[in-house]
């Protein structure tokens, strides 16, 4: 059975502890106990952040710092700090930091974990909690000279704001003014430059060729999506976003995201025929954004819009002429419900299994075409063989997951090791390779496409073979969803990119009260840095499209 | 021709032998509406601007611009099925400098709006301005959101809207058809919204918010200021 685990990493040899032995192990640290649906939670001071991280992670083996979530509480601030383990996904923590309200001051967690940087800065950006010992607390998704944090309680949305256009200036010049032989240059790159995969600047530093510091500024798509979820009920309202967060295609996937965290929260049963819909939806979504992914890399690397990128469209466009069959949509799919999905497949259903068919039928050749021009290519393995290189380690520091973290050799991915939909029951694998370099990210995603089809072929085998009375699309969900005031709810999913994680704090109405999006793009888009910082610049290029983030969802 | 008359085309021969070649057999490379309706006169005459509008028009230079979801339709529409160098204007250019065409596909955030004006003065003129999708006529889906601009209107003029979140290939082909149909005629759009501007920081009244950023912001920094309350 391909979904076991490699034995050397046997999920039950991961030491599971107890809530209790948890609590045991940080004494006097707690002060507090929460249960979140997800996790138990432990309330700690704000000065005990690091203390208490490094312990979970040395001690208790909770690696994997998935998400910072902060939010104004009536009478509090709180910072909620989501732990799972990279060796067993179902295993979580909270975190719990609740500061005063009039001086909203907690312990930084970055010396711990890598990733909580762009996390706290986040935080600190748009909640307005001051975090203490960040190497770098600045904006990261409003401009610079924003006023207010705009979720926070006494926000003005009408105030008039100032924006400027200032030129960027060089971090480095400072220190090198006196020494002649390395002199740096400062060269924007972006937000609007082809090679960014959006609106993406990235302040470059460079030493002659080579990139002496770089730094991404974000937040050119900061679209208020997680303002926009908090303003829907749970029902209908919310559902048409989460597909404009990854828009690559990857919408069924998104949208998964917020259907498994609010129906686990409203403890909402999914019909088994709608899971399998679900399962063969988003894994056609997935081909569509992987082969978005090579394509733009193959542009990326070669400069022009080549046979590759063509190739890329043409196998997409096939993808989304079903998609289209099944959802009514070619881009923004809304065709999740929660406790289901809106309609069943489309009339007559043998000409749609057909299609289905012959496209699953001619993406190996297709693949074959791919690896011959991509794959194959002396010149592209040239650039991205030993290029980029992410070490495991550190790429686990920064949270990265998705088709990074499985081209670093971490055995990572949600859909096995965190099962939800009809996955537990099919038989596929998971791509896993091990150089660490922009090569392997290539491969990972290459493969995935292929394995991606073997869920289609079975999941239509299924369907197609499934009782006509039988046919239940959707559970019994009421018109409007009041899930229980105080409930807390942590899920992710295995996106196209990685962990889609979704948070949701219900306050008893038909709103959530705080809705906060995990995005994998974002803290991908962290290690950028890690992987460029003293080599080419075109090796950056080629880092960046194999990171394959999406704007989207960096900014949300 | 005989050149004592210089200017003067003698047709006679040139109808009767050489159109005849070209339509009837010999040579019928030329065998087109255009031919006929010109007969084989080497001349065409027009006035000059019209003449340079239906160039203008059929010969398009597209910004390669990406912002959100619509520039992944945008990209389909550019390459293979839907191909829109078919209607002469899928050249998709890297630098604003060498584009007639800005398509703004996605919606349009506070931090970037200076960004996109100035990428948008960048281009030289006459240049013309495509808004795909909802969130460049109002702001979209993301209307009440507090950091969107509510449609790319308030910081750039825009010659065609297309509607749809995001709109079919199909739709931007249309629109892109339409924006060459009224360049070659020579028609031009109102601007229906008073735009943000970038001005100088000092030149902008002093309300409490500038007096807050005065120490951030020097004076002759560009910067653009947003009415939130204003916007429609």
């Amino acid at each position: 059975m391909s979904l076991e685990r490699p034995k050397d990493r046997d999920s039950a040899g991961v030491q599971r502890h107890s809530a209790d032995e948890i609590a045991d192990l940080l004494g006097d640290l707690v002060i507090g106990r929460e249960e979140h649906i997800n996790a138990p939670g432990y309330v700690i001071p704000p000065d005990a952040v690091q203390e208490t991280l490094s312990l979970l992670k040395n001690e208790a083996g909770f690696d994997h710092l998935s998400c910072v979530t902060a939010e104004e509480r009536a009478d509090r601030y709180e910072s909620i700090y989501h732990l799972k383990k990279f060796d067993d996904a179902t295993q979580e923590v909270s975190v719990v930091v609740p500061t005063a309200k009039d001086n909203p001051v907690s312990q930084s967690a970055e010396p711990v974990f890598r990733t909580a940087d762009w996390h706290e800065r986040e935080a600190y950006d748009l909640v307005g909690i001051d975090y203490e010992g960040h190497p770098d607390l600045r904006r990261i998704l409003l401009p610079d000279t924003w006023q207010g944090h705009p979720l926070s309680m006494d926000y003005d949305q009408e105030r008039p704001q100032v924006v400027s256009l200032r030129e960027g200036a060089n971090p480095l010049q400072e220190d090198h003014r006196d020494d002649q032989d390395s002199e740096t240059m400062y060269l924007n790159i972006g937000p609007h430059h082809p090679a960014t995969h959006g609106v993406l600047h990235l302040k470059a530093t460079l030493d002659g060729e080579q990139v002496a510091d770089v730094d991404p500024d974000i937040g050119y798509l900061h679209r208020c999506e997680e303002q926009m979820c908090q303003n829907g009920t749970y029902r209908y309202q919310i559902m048409p976003y989460p597909d404009r967060w990854d828009y690559i295609s990857a919408g069924l996937l998104n949208e998964w995201a917020y259907a498994r965290a609010a129906e686990d929260l409203a403890d909402i049963e999914v019909p088994e025929y709608a899971q399998v819909i679900r399962t063969m939806g988003a894994e056609l979504c997935r081909i569509a954004a992987h082969m978005l992914a090579v394509a733009t890399f193959a542009l990326d690397v070669y400069g022009d819009f080549t046979a590759i990128f063509m190739y890329g469209i043409r196998e997409r466009e096939k993808v989304q002429n079903i998609l289209e069959d099944l959802t009514g949509q070619r881009l923004m799919f809304n065709y999740f419900r929660l406790g289901g999905v809106v309609w069943d497949l489309p009339e007559p259903r043998d000409e749609f299994f057909d299609k289905t068919r012959d496209f699953l039928e001619e993406l190996p050749e297709a693949l074959e075409e791919f690896h011959d021009l991509i794959t194959g290519n002396e010149i592209l393995q040239a650039r991205t063989i030993g290029t980029g290189v992410l070490p495991p380690e550190v790429a686990k520091s920064y949270g990265a997951t998705g088709p990074v973290l499985r081209g670093s050799g971490v055995d990572y991915d949600l859909r096995r090791d965190d099962p939800y939909g009809y996955y537990e029951n099919l038989d596929w694998d998971v791509c896993v390779e091990d150089g660490c370099d922009n090569f392997s990210r290539l491969l990972v995603r290459m493969n995935e496409v292929e394995e991606s089809a073997k869920i289609i072929e079975q999941c239509v085998d299924i369907l197609e073979d499934w009782p006509e009375d039988e046919r239940n699309i959707q559970a019994n969900v009421p018109r409007t969803l009041r899930p229980d005031d105080d409930t807390e709810i942590y899920r992710a999913v295995e996106g196209a990119k990685g962990e889609l994680g979704i948070y949701i704090r219900a306050d008893g109405t038909e709103k959530p009260a705080r809705f906060k999006i995990r995005s994998p793009c974002f803290s991908n888009l962290q290690t950028l840095p890690e992987m460029s910082n003293g080599e080419y610049v075109p090796d950056m290029v080629a880092s960046l499209g194999s990171l394959d983030i999406v704007l989207g969802e960096v900014d949300r | 021709m005989s050149s004592d008359q210089p200017f003067v085309t003698d047709d006679s021969q040139v109808l009767t032998e050489t159109r005849d070649a070209r339509m009837a057999g010999a040579d019928d490379r030329f065998n087109s509406k255009l031919r006929e309706a010109f007969g084989s006169s080497p001349f065409i005459l027009t006035k000059f601007d019209k003449f340079m509008n239906w160039v203008r028009g059929s010969s398009m230079f597209m910004l390669q611009f990406g912002i959100a979801c619509c520039s992944i339709e945008m990209m389909h529409t550019y390459a293979v099925k839907h191909d829109l160098d078919r209607f002469g204007s899928g050249v998709p250019r890297a630098s604003p400098r060498q584009a007639d065409v800005i398509i703004v596909p996605g919606t349009i955030v506070s931090k970037f709006a200076p960004r996109m004006k100035r990428v948008y003065d960048q281009m030289p003129e006459p240049k013309f301005v495509v808004g795909m999708g909802s969130c460049t006529i109002s702001g979209g889906p993301f209307q009440e959101g507090y950091n969107v601009v509510k449609g790319a209107e308030e910081v750039i003029p825009v010659d065609i809207h297309i509607p749809g979140c995001p709109p079919r290939p199909e739709a931007l082909i249309y629109g892109v058809v339409k924006l060459q149909e009224r360049i070659a005629n020579g028609e031009s759009s109102p601007v229906v919204v008073k735009p943000y501007e970038l001005e100088q920081f000092g030149d902008l009244e002093r309300d409490e918010v500038v007096d807050q950023l005065a120490k951030e912001i020097d004076t002759d920094d560009l910067v653009m200021r947003y009415n939130w309350a204003d916007s429609p």
